[in-house]
């Protein structure tokens, strides 16, 4: 899967919790500008750790469900997850460099 | 890794970054523009709609305005790229920049328009629960607060856009001002005072941030008497100001005290021969797009006449004397 894939309320344990390799869910919207200017770095990061981690993207305003469970107020907010778990969250634009950082923990 | 050398390159991409681009590169000086890995287009990126921006009769949204105008310098031959300048080295003829991705530029001009970062509080509480109640956005964020109480922290046209912008979801919005009036411009000042979800906290500020996961409430104090009082809500949005992104350039270029590179006004030309700026980065008073656009604009022909002033005069370039 190298581009992000999107994942809603009804896919996310499929595709989030039931995932084999570790995922990162970035939190977006339509109306959020710093979403918009992050969305290139993780399509890099699709590709770069293809295979090896999975970049997934969940639209805030249509699954209130999921955002609401993980308690999110900020967008973008990344999270983490590995085996199931959730087990880091990145909140706000964060350059590559930072991003890449915690992939490579997840993979650790 | 790339070495490139160029003749001009523009650190920032906001309204003074994009304006100098347009001319650059009308001017034919190719120039690249280091326009941020995540924060191009700048703060306008995360307003809504710029009502004052001349020739916009009917407003414009703040993300189309910063677009049109990365497409505009596009157009004439600008290179924009996602990308951070991570260190410089500004000193004599020939400028090094190098960036996230690992390039270098050597360039014979720089123009340096970084704008300014969101001022925060700077309480611990504050760091900890960004994200989880505390918010520096509300065009991003208003929609996790629907028919939630919150503040809005700040006294000026910022916090009053953001103040306004947060009643479409909020049930109730209290306003937090240290002062006993506002700086903002009169016209948003009535919009707030007069909308009927809006309250005002006069003289007060918050001296704490209450929660242990997400935001339950803040401590206010009464800058005047002094006394604390609590007041519960569930969002906290931070609008105190902003302070210029000189990081970068700080040590190299002069800076006055509240970190602004100084320009010798009219001019844009900073300290250093062949480093002009502009924008949010120079200016303590203005602050507006279109003062940002001038002074982009007027950096760009300082750097042109520069430049012109070089090729008169100035040995090719060498970078491998540069690099050695």
């Amino acid at each position: 899967m190298s581009v992000p894939i999107v994942v809603t309320d009804a896919t996310f344990q499929n595709d989030v919790t039931d995932s084999e390799i570790p995922v990162v869910v970035d939190i977006w919207a339509t109306w959020c500008g710093p979403c918009k200017q992050i969305a290139p770095l993780l399509d890099q990061l699709a590709v770069e750790y293809d295979g090896r981690v999975k970049i997934v993207k969940l639209d805030a305003d249509q699954n209130p469900a999921t955002v609401t469970a993980i308690g999110v107020t900020s967008i973008p907010t990344l999270v983490f997850y590995n085996q199931g778990a959730r087990v880091d969250m990145l909140i706000g634009a964060h350059a590559k460099p930072a991003i890449a950082e915690k992939m490579e923990a997840l993979l650790a | 890794m790339s070495i490139q050398e160029v003749e001009l390159i523009i650190i920032g991409s906001g309204p003074a970054g994009y304006t100098a681009a347009v001319y650059a590169a009308r001017a034919g000086l190719a120039p690249v523009v280091l326009a941020g890995s995540v924060t191009a287009g700048g703060a306008l990126m995360t307003t809504t709609e710029v009502e004052n921006f001349p020739g916009f009769v009917d407003g414009v949204q703040g993300p189309e305005l910063m677009e049109s105008m990365r497409a505009q310098a596009e157009r004439f031959g600008a290179r924009i790229l996602l990308d951070d300048a991570v260190s410089v080295d500004l000193a004599g003829p020939v400028k090094t920049v190098r960036t996230g991705s690992g390039d270098t530029y050597l360039a014979r001009a720089v123009i340096l328009t970084m704008g300014s970062a969101y001022r925060k509080i700077g309480l611990a509480d504050e760091e900890r629960l960004t994200g989880h109640g505390v918010s520096w956005c509300a065009t991003c964020d208003g929609f996790f607060f629907r028919d939630q109480e919150i503040v809005v922290v700040g006294g000026g046209d910022s916090a009053m856009e953001e103040a306004l912008f947060l009643t479409r979801f909020a049930s109730k919005v209290t306003v937090v001002h240290r002062r006993d009036t506002f700086r903002a411009s009169q016209i948003m000042a009535q919009r707030v005072l007069e909308h009927p979800k809006i309250d005002v906290a006069w003289n007060s500020e918050v001296a704490g941030i209450l929660g242990t996961d997400k935001v339950e409430a803040v401590t206010l104090r009464d800058t005047v008497s002094g006394v604390e009082r609590e007041l519960s809500v569930t969002g906290v949005f931070v609008a105190i100001g902003h302070d210029p992104r000189s990081e970068l350039v700080a040590g190299s270029v002069d800076t006055d005290a509240d970190g602004y590179v100084r320009v010798a006004h009219p001019s844009t030309r900073t300290t250093l021969d062949g480093v002009f700026a502009a924008g949010d980065l120079v200016d303590h008073t203005y602050r507006q797009a279109i003062t940002a656009a001038g002074t982009g604009c007027a950096a760009s022909q300082d750097a042109q006449h520069y430049l012109a002033a070089l090729t008169d005069t100035a040995p090719a370039f060498d970078a491998q004397e540069v690099l050695a």
